[in-house]
């Protein structure tokens, strides 16, 4: 039988979309999937060595279940987006859902490639030394190389 | 029954129960029993998916006071 694979785009760098690239990724290659993630625009950001950074945040969020109904005018407040964060991370805490350096770290374990779009982090000028090691930089044409031999390709 | 490993996954959420159980079995001999407790209901589907999809065997799916005991033979 021939190894499986999976690809997977993720252009998102909030806390909640951070989560289902190192889920999905972490979960198929326990299964025995050979795993790429192709990080781009905002998603550049779930590489960084620090990833306090990343956040969550209730304003254009509409589908984000809050303790009590806030409006537009509140969420917008200074201060609103650190707590939600802070809120979410003891919430994800108290029901045992791991931390995403702890996902991003059972990738890397597990052997995911992660490939970080070179042109993307010209655009945001971002120093490379504040990303992980174990990164490849490369383009959409070295991505498509794994991607066009994929059982599961995902954009997140 | 007999098992040669335990791993206690009990307060973990999904993925990790199925991620740590991969990881559990990679230093186990082929034809040994992992014994999983899971607290997370979804892994009772999952851990059967887990073993369909790698060629492990679930030999066993039992609950015991909220807990999930799952008897994983290494392929």
């Amino acid at each position: 039988m021939t190894t499986k694979k999976m690809a997977i785009i993720a252009t998102k760098g909030t806390l909640d979309m951070a989560y289902p690239p190192f889920i999905l990724a972490s979960t198929a290659a326990a299964l025995g999937y050979d795993v790429q993630i192709f990080f781009t625009f905002y998603g550049l950001q779930l590489l960084r060595k620090d990833l306090s950074d990343v956040k969550i945040s209730p304003l254009a969020n509409p589908a984000m279940p809050m303790p009590v109904p806030m409006p537009v005018m509140v969420q917008m407040l200074p201060g609103m987006e650190s707590m939600a964060t802070m809120m979410m991370k003891q919430k994800l805490a108290k029901h045992g859902v791991a931390s995403l350096e702890e996902l991003r770290d059972l990738c890397l374990e597990a052997d995911v490639k992660f490939i970080a779009c070179q042109m993307t982090v010209d655009l945001f000028e971002f120093d490379k030394s504040e990303f992980i090691d174990n990164v490849e930089y490369g383009g959409a044409s070295m991505f498509f190389g794994f991607a066009g031999e994929t059982d599961i390709c995902l954009f997140v | 029954m007999n098992f040669d490993k335990e791993f206690d996954a009990s307060g973990l959420s999904c993925p990790l129960p199925i991620v740590k159980t991969k990881k559990a079995l990679v230093d186990m001999e082929s034809g040994q029993v992992l014994k999983v407790i899971s607290t997370d209901c979804g892994s009772v589907k999952d851990m059967q998916a887990f073993a369909d999809q790698t060629g492990n065997t679930l030999l066993s799916t039992t609950e015991e006071g909220g807990k999930y005991i799952f008897m994983m033979k290494k392929k």
